[in-house]
């Protein structure tokens, strides 16, 4: 889960990185309070899960309140990268003399962690490690050792930080490491870390991503889901333990296996091709189980979205056998009927693998008029791209 | 000859006495594996006794079970928050292979236990969240079912279990000697690479695919490595060329973020050290038939 700048800063400032506090405000009217109570010039930014908010008009500093509240009426609403703007945080401006970059982040590659560091802060660290690679400096860290003092030290070091801030921002490294470690963040990163013309060493802005498979062991990190700007089907999909991602095309699809419907949502993209260019609809991996329920819980959410024209079920029959696949499908199909939705949408359901042979003939002997058997995965794609076009 | 997994292997079961493991254990037992041990922190001196007759002692720890039993593979379906303290057992216990098939461990967990054992140089760690392999006739560690495929001279390598079942389902009639399912987090303890170097040295091997899917490199390293190493040769698929940028599809290493980790990349560097790449699951096996028959 990605988090926005202001849960973020929440998280260092639970663990030690100093950074500004403000306040969040999802209504124009309420910036100009919020402005007031900071005995300053202040900062209105657009607060999206999106890099580039200052170019495109996210971010504005305000003198007086009034200038705070015009801001925040032109950046609520504001579309950046696809991301409307539906918050905004207001924050005591800095003065900056030189801003720098940190972070720490998994290194798929190398199996570890690896912090990141730089004296050219503020921009796009992309960019930086793209045109200018000496002045990023990348430093691999244990993941059993850790970031102590000493290790700090060194990433300073290797980053060539002046040596009248090295002390300090060794201090924000190992504080942001803890933030890292104990949230379980994938990513932590401060961009920029400023000097003020007193020296202080302040956390501007923060991007954090958190490992979604450590939720068990942080209940306080639920409350960071942003309810609201997740999708409706997606979040309908979250609560019925279904893994499911909302695509743009008008092919249902269900499988099981993550491989598997990555790759049905590509053969059924091709198949699109020769069908007026018809798209997959969405990624949904009923796992292993398949039961009556699981399966109807997934027709349920498919045909929740109204572009859905047809539906492509795509199982391989590993430890579950294809006759209870097909027995989920037939039970779902009733139960959708009883609840008083019944299924009018093209079914096109390939089944192999384990009882395959059984599977088929239970669809077939249940006579359902919707439903359509093909043997293959490819021929299968074809016909519900084929029944999406028609 | 197979890789990793054979004859000799002998299988203890961590979480032995929980649902999966115990409907696993009995699904390997099944497909011949040969299951000599189980081990359920505070159940020690109990037994398994599995569908097919057969008795397993249940132990306290890995240690007990290795010193009782000689046990040298252990599968891994305790739950997520205790996996870590699971590896870390087996590899203190010198198992040489630990095969984790927890779906769902945190990452952090994963990079610490995977140091840990490459710290100790004892232990080979497949997974987590994978289906685990099989060497058809000889063993079968995990839950990829042992009725898809018999043996054969193919050697497949694959981060997604489904995928890897539809591939064994598609080549069956050639076979394989060893399918590895290495999983789909953002660490693995055994990489694509390691899969095709094993499969280059196993004699029995005569050709290899590979499966990947979106996410962080390693299918673009295996690449690098194949034109480097591997002279067998390699058919490959990758998943995910519709994935939008930015959403997980499921495994949870399966991304794409900004222009990285794309399934187009890595058909790319794939066909450029002269891999065939399939479009699809059904044209990858029609390659790799191509292949067989003209060795």
């Amino acid at each position: 889960m990605d988090l926005y700048e202001y849960q973020a800063k929440d998280l260092f400032a639970k663990h030690g990185v100093p950074t500004q506090s403000g306040t969040v405000v999802h209504h124009h009217d309420d910036a100009h309070g919020a402005a007031s109570d900071i005995d300053n010039m202040v900062v209105v930014k657009a607060q999206v899960k999106v890099g580039g908010r200052g170019k495109a008009g996210g971010v504005k500093l305000a003198k007086t309140p009034e200038e705070a509240v015009e801001h925040a009426q032109n950046i609520l609403g504001l579309d950046i990268k696809g991301h409307t703007v539906k918050k905004i945080l207001i924050t005591e401006a800095s003065d900056i003399e030189e801003e720098y970059y940190v972070s720490f982040l998994l290194d798929r590659s190398n199996r570890n962690f690896l912090a990141m560091a730089s004296v050219e802060g503020g921009m796009d660290i992309e960019e930086v490690a793209a045109t200018k690679p000496e002045a990023l400096a990348k430093v691999a860290i244990d993941p059993i050792d850790g970031v102590d003092l000493a290790k700090a030290q060194e990433i300073v070091a290797a980053a060539n930080f002046p040596a009248d801030v090295a002390d300090k921002v060794a201090d924000v490294l190992v504080t942001l490491w803890q933030t890292f470690v104990n949230e379980d963040a994938t990513l932590v990163e401060v961009n920029p870390l400023v000097k003020d013309p007193a020296g202080n060493i302040l956390a501007l802005d923060g991007k954090v991503t958190l490992d979604d498979n450590a939720s068990f062991r942080h209940k306080d990190h639920e409350a960071l889901v942003d309810i609201e700007a997740e999708d409706p089907l997606e979040l309908k999909a979250k609560e019925k333990g279904l893994n499911y991602v909302k695509l743009d095309g008008s092919v249902g699809i269900i499988g099981n296996g993550a491989g598997l419907v990555m790759s049905t949502l590509d053969v059924v993209a091709y198949a699109g091709e020769k069908h007026g260019d018809v798209k997959p609809a969405n990624f949904l991996d009923i796992g292993g189980g398949a039961s009556a329920q699981v399966m109807a819980d997934g027709l349920d959410v498919i045909l929740g979205d109204e572009q859905v024209k047809s539906v492509f079920v795509n199982v391989f029959g590993g430890i579950t056998a294809c006759d209870a696949v097909a027995n989920g499908i037939v039970q779902a199909l009733n139960l959708l009927a009883d609840s008083g939705t019944p299924v009018t949408k093209p079914l096109v359901v390939r089944l192999d693998g384990n009882n395959a042979a059984e599977g088929r003939a239970i669809l077939k002997e249940a006579g359902l008029e919707i439903v359509e058997l093909v043997d293959t995965m490819d021929g299968a794609a074809d016909r519900a791209a084929e029944l999406a076009n028609a | 000859m197979a890789i990793y997994i054979n004859n000799d292997s002998r299988v203890l079961v961590q979480g032995i006495t929980g649902s999966e493991g115990t409907k696993h254990t009995n699904r390997m037992l099944e497909s011949g594996t040969n299951i000599v041990a189980g081990v359920t922190p505070g159940k020690g001196g109990q037994t398994v006794e599995a569908e097919n007759g057969t008795s397993i002692p249940v132990f306290n720890s890995v240690s007990e079970a290795v010193e009782a039993t000689q046990a040298n593979v252990s599968v891994i379906f305790v739950p997520p928050a205790f996996t870590k303290g699971a590896v870390i057992e087996a590899v203190d216990a010198g198992v040489p292979l630990a095969v984790v098939i927890t779906e769902g461990v945190p990452v952090h967990d994963t990079a610490e236990f995977f140091t840990y054992a490459e710290r100790s140089g004892t232990t080979r760690i497949i997974g987590p969240n994978c289906p685990g392999l099989i060497s058809p006739g000889q063993s079968n560690v995990g839950i990829i079912p042992a009725s898809i495929s018999g043996p054969g001279r193919i050697g497949l390598v694959s981060k997604s279990g489904t995928l890897t079942y539809q591939m064994m389902f598609e080549l069956r009639d050639i076979g394989f000697t060893t399918a590895v399912g290495i999983g789909g987090d953002p660490i693995i303890g055994t990489t694509h690479i390691d899969c095709l170097q094993a499969f280059q040295d196993d004699p029995d091997t005569d050709a290899i695919v590979m499966i990947g899917e979106i996410g962080g490199d390693a299918e673009e390293r295996a690449a690098a490595y194949i034109g480097e190493n591997i002279t067998k040769p390699v058919v490959g698929y990758v998943a995910g060329f519709t994935a939008p940028e930015g959403k997980t599809m499921g495994h949870a290493g399966a991304i794409v973020s900004g222009s990285s980790g794309t399934a187009q990349a890595k058909k790319e560097a794939l066909e450029a050290v002269g891999v065939k790449v399939g479009k699809t699951p059904s044209e990858t096996a029609a390659l790799m038939r191509e292949v067989i028959n003209s060795l």
